[in-house]
């Protein structure tokens, strides 16, 4: 039976870490190749990079890091962040990344979406949609919560799905940072409006919120940053606390 | 320079994955990702990977001369299909209506919408992807050190349908029961991706790079299982 996946999300700038990620013994917090590979003997399911370096100088950096830490960790790795044209994801793939997450250009420039799918199959291609409650529906966010667009989530979910995305990141605006737990409302609405899987994010404070948004939100995958990253739960131990509650998992 | 693993290049996506992978359980060998039909021909054993639509990957095939060298290389020696690697050895895709290499009778086929949904009623989302268990249908040299049902990372839309049942190496389940590996002779292929599967993955990898599958019996043997 297929196992939901659990994803801990690395944001990485200028080729370092940042979160301080508290492992026990970790000889260097900043270390991707070392995070990584922890992360990996946990029984992570997929790692996420997302790139937040500021500077486009730095940019290349996170290819190093994709490339040294593909050579090492033999699981999916996914990238985001500052994904702007298809020579973009090529980069990203070509260094070793399995997927790539595009953002606020899908908004701004939707035929990237196809463009990549189309050249690289939709497998490779995620969207993140940044949402954000607003009355009776949600709206989608870009520039990582900054800007509203005016798009209603559920339909720009089901239009990313149509033009070729091969899974959808969804992360409540709302919910992010608070701890929590999911917007399960709108997990459940878009996973119930595409045919394709949807990874839930935003807001987790508990085990039992990844067990909520599976089974309450009905997501394909949970990512998680924070509780991680600070040690105060690890991936192992949320694997073990999905299975009793009666989640498939891979253990 | 002599090439122990040629990995086929057709423009079909990431092929790093596939070859630090293997590198990685192949650290003395001499591993080329390439588009050289010469180099393919020359190799010891071939790794024949894929993403992305069927009519592209064959549009590429083509375009880039390799149908020969991948039809010799899956009559001749050993060989490792993944993914759209797999099923384009059949003889058809129903994926943009494609004729496929021919080179194992069967075709391949979508998980059809209307099957999918669990036991409960719940929704199951195509493509297939993620970590699913793989049932060990015969013993096989690769198949030696991993344990029956462990688990392998999927993404795929489309599955094979083999017209000889005996060619079914492994079995998944999507809610039916589907074909996710296959062999005969000298080719095994996985629908799964060894190389993002971490360890079990990696097993199966080094047990590729030293099969000589004139010597199934012996490996039949050291598994501990029967052979049929």
């Amino acid at each position: 039976m297929l196992a939901k996946r659990i994803i801990p999300c690395l944001d990485v700038t200028n080729g370092r870490v940042v979160k301080g990620v508290n492992f026990v013994e970790l000889k260097d917090a900043g270390d991707p190749v070392e995070i990584a590979r922890r992360y990996n003997e946990a029984g992570a399911d997929e790692l996420t990079f997302l790139d937040i370096t500021a500077s486009s100088d730095n940019r290349d950096l996170i290819l190093h890091i994709i490339e040294a830490v593909a050579s090492e960790v033999f699981i999916p790795l996914t990238v985001g962040g500052g994904v702007r044209v298809v020579g973009d994801v090529q980069r990203l793939l070509n260094a070793g990344a399995d997927k790539v997450s595009i953002n606020t250009s899908a908004v701004t420039n939707p035929q990237l979406v196809k463009d990549a799918a189309d050249r690289y199959g939709s497998q490779c291609i995620v969207v993140a949609i940044d949402a954000k409650r607003a009355g009776d529906h949600w709206e989608v966010f870009t520039h990582g919560g900054r800007t509203a667009t005016g798009l209603d989530a559920v339909e720009w979910a089901k239009k990313m799905e149509n033009l070729g995305a091969g899974e959808l990141l969804l992360t409540s605006m709302d919910r992010d940072g608070t701890k929590s737990g999911f917007d399960l409302e709108l997990t459940r609405a878009i996973s119930d409006a595409v045919d394709i899987p949807i990874i839930a994010s935003g807001g987790v404070g508990t085990l039992q919120h990844l067990v909520d948004g599976v089974k309450e939100g009905r997501a394909d995958a949970v990512l998680a940053a924070s509780i991680f990253h600070f040690g105060e739960y690890g991936v192992d131990e949320a694997k073990r606390y999905m299975k009793q509650h009666g989640i498939e998992v891979r253990l | 320079m002599s090439v122990d693993i040629a990995v086929i290049d057709y423009g079909m996506g990431n092929l790093r994955s596939v070859s630090k992978a293997i590198e990685h359980v192949a650290p003395s060998a001499s591993v080329v990702v390439t588009s050289d039909p010469a180099v393919i021909a020359a190799a010891g054993r071939v790794v024949f990977p894929g993403q992305g639509a069927a009519p592209d990957c064959m549009r590429e095939i083509d375009a880039r001369g390799l149908r020969q060298a991948i039809v010799d290389a899956a009559r001749s020696k050993p060989f490792l299909g993944i993914c759209m690697g797999m099923q384009v050895l059949f003889e058809h895709s129903e994926e943009g209506d494609t004729a496929c290499l021919g080179i194992l009778p069967g075709t391949v086929q979508r998980f059809p919408h209307e099957a999918m949904h669990d036991d409960a009623g719940n929704k199951l989302k195509v493509p297939h992807m993620g970590w699913n268990n793989v049932h060990q249908a015969m013993p096989h040299p690769l198949w030696v050190g991993i344990e029956e049902g462990a688990r392998f990372y999927f993404v795929h839309s489309y599955f094979v349908q083999p017209t000889a049942p005996d060619v079914i190496a492994g079995f998944s389940h999507y809610p039916f029961p589907f074909t996710c590996a296959v062999a005969t002779a000298n080719i095994f292929a996985v629908q799964f991706h060894p190389e993002k599967s971490q360890n079990d993955g990696l097993t199966l990898l080094g047990n590729f790079v030293t099969w000589n599958p004139g010597e199934r019996d012996t490996a039949c043997d050291m598994s501990g299982a029967a052979c049929a």
